[in-house]
């Protein structure tokens, strides 16, 4: 917007906001801090820098919680949801920008108009349906289940991504001997990876993170995810925060790993995701 | 002939729309029509006998529910509170950000990383925050600020909720907002400015009408979140205490997960539907409307 030269006022600004930005991290330096102290020190003075680094916290958090299981079992369930629902959203999208029959245009105006239903008000119902399928604590029951929720905005943000590509590039490809579906799989979805990207890193802060919808369908300790085992954690040892602490650490830790590597495309995502209205 | 393309046209559209008709049938339309009947039963969830009881349900929360009616002004309170204050804050880091500061995208790091962090650790994180963490700078400074019981009543738990929600969400607004600011094109604000349009008026006059459409998506998004509060709400006070900080959505919750009143938990969530519903529509109308173009 603004390009000026870096004056007084721009350095008192700077200095603001830096202050303003500590002021941010300092929950995590409590976090952090904390995480690594003795019980005892923790109660005296959760302010200070620790006088013994009580590593083990770590150590016995993480077995205490099967880390590694909770883990993988975040991981699967994420990466399955939103490459699948990347993958069937773009291809309806597709379908439905290139043929505009009167049932796409109305299954698309449903889609969208999906979108305000809060999840609250189809909670209870969706569980009878999940059960009724037999896929109560399953991991491909929890899947399925963001396929059908993650889908709506997907399919809407793909749809006016697909109406941007030129059609002659299609046309080319059919001459040149490709059937409609590898035209698709080899022209359209490497075009469509921008916005792919963006469906996927804005489907995986949202499934990564989701509390309500697995602590429903997920029963079994074995398959808990990272809120899931948190949560549990958390009623099991409230107040000992020698061993909350550390979790806690433990189940940022991924998604902030994440974000620090992905940043662009996650900055990039969120403003392209957010052309709605 | 025909008909060969016709089969093949079928085939094709099962193929690439199937998939997306198949899962969102399954988990948002049936459902979504299973609980406006269930809304009018007394299932309990278990049971496999559903009786049908036609209004009660309704009539039942519009007249002697007085929890819900508590959980609903605590969530209206909570969702103006926190819409006007994230947008604020996001704008106002948004505007700042968009200067020429050395530090510039470290800063936008910074104010974006809590929104990566999931509600429900995050209140959790943040409990201990409220509880030693406060209790901690009190002993050190004295200010009387950190020495309240926070998240101990029901005016600290309100406050505590809202303030943790703009620490978590102002950032991803910050990031929809940066996007609009570097659109805005520079021709216009120098142009103004050559006039002798101050910073104030080139702010309210020129910018934030050029940036209508990222208020309206920036207000729609608040308004979801705050309205749907769940997560947070559940790790951060879990609606204590006495019930003082609980959401719609925690309200529902309950109905439905600890009393077993399916029935009248889905009646509650089809009105809640109907709420959200119009508040959206009424907002993105009348934000819509204030749009300009450059």
């Amino acid at each position: 917007m603004q390009n000026r030269a870096y004056t007084g006022r721009t350095l008192a600004l700077e200095i603001a906001m830096a202050l303003l930005a500590l002021l941010f991290l300092s929950p995590f330096y409590f976090l952090f801090v904390n995480a690594v102290k003795t019980f005892g020190e923790i109660m005296t003075n959760s302010a200070s820098w620790p006088t013994v680094f009580q590593w083990e916290n770590f150590s016995r958090a993480w077995s205490l919680t099967r880390f590694p299981l909770v883990f993988s079992n975040s991981l699967i369930i994420t990466v399955c949801s939103v490459i699948l629902v990347g993958l069937i959203s773009a291809m309806a999208a597709y379908r439905m920008v290139r043929y505009d029959s009167r049932f796409n245009r109305i299954f698309f105006l449903i889609l969208i108009a999906s979108m305000v239903v809060p999840f609250q008000s189809i909670m209870m119902p969706l569980l009878r349906v999940v059960n009724e399928l037999g896929l109560t604590n399953t991991r491909s029951g929890l899947v399925m289940t963001y396929l059908g929720l993650g889908a709506p905005m997907a399919v809407f943000l793909f749809h006016g991504f697909v109406k941007s590509i030129p059609l002659e590039i299609e046309e080319a490809a059919t001459v040149d001997g490709c059937n409609r579906i590898s035209v698709f799989f080899r022209i359209v979805l490497p075009m469509l990876k921008p916005m792919l990207m963006t469906v996927i890193v804005l489907n995986c802060l949202w499934v990564w993170n989701d509390y309500l919808l697995p602590s429903l369908i997920l029963q079994s300790p074995g398959l808990r995810t990272i809120p899931l085992a948190t949560f549990s954690f958390f009623g099991e040892y409230s107040k000992q925060w020698d061993l909350a602490l550390p979790m806690l650490v433990l189940g940022i830790l991924p998604i902030i790993i994440f974000f620090l590597f992905l940043q662009r495309y996650i900055v990039e995502g969120i403003a392209a995701g957010s052309v709605k209205g | 002939m025909r008909s060969n393309n016709f089969l093949k046209n079928l085939g094709l559209q099962s193929f690439y729309v199937g998939p997306v008709i198949l899962f969102f049938t399954l988990i948002m339309v049936v459902p979504f029509f299973l609980g406006m009947y269930y809304s009018l039963t007394d299932w309990n969830g278990v049971a496999r006998t559903v009786n049908w009881v036609g209004l009660d349900n309704f009539q039942r929360i519009f007249t002697n529910d007085p929890e819900f009616w508590k959980s609903f002004g605590f969530t209206v309170r909570f969702t103006v509170l926190g819409v006007v204050l994230t947008n604020v804050v996001g704008f106002a880091l948004a505007y700042f950000l968009t200067r020429a500061l050395k530090m510039r995208n470290l800063l936008r790091t910074i104010f974006f990383m809590p929104n990566v962090i999931g509600g429900l650790l995050l209140g959790f994180i943040f409990q201990f925050i409220f509880i030693k963490g406060f209790d901690t700078i009190y002993n050190l400074t004295g200010w009387s600020f950190f020495g309240l019981p926070w998240l101990g009543d029901a005016t600290t738990g309100f406050w505590g909720i809202t303030m943790v929600f703009i620490w978590h969400q102002a950032g991803y607004l910050m990031v929809i907002y940066i996007a609009s600011l570097t659109n805005v094109p520079s021709e216009i604000l120098e142009a103004a400015e050559i006039d002798g349009a101050s910073r104030w008026q080139l702010l309210r006059s020129i910018i934030i009408p050029l940036i209508m459409p990222a208020v309206t998506i920036c207000l729609f998004l608040a308004i979801s979140w705050a309205f749907k509060i769940f997560d947070l709400n559940l790790s951060l006070t879990r609606g204590g205490p006495f019930r003082s900080t609980e959401s719609v959505a925690m309200n529902i919750y309950n109905e439905a997960f600890q009393n077993n009143r399916y029935g009248l938990g889905t009646a509650k969530a089809m009105l809640f539907f109907v709420i959200v519903a119009v508040i959206t529509i009424i907002q993105v109308r009348l934000t819509k409307k204030r749009e300009v173009e450059a």
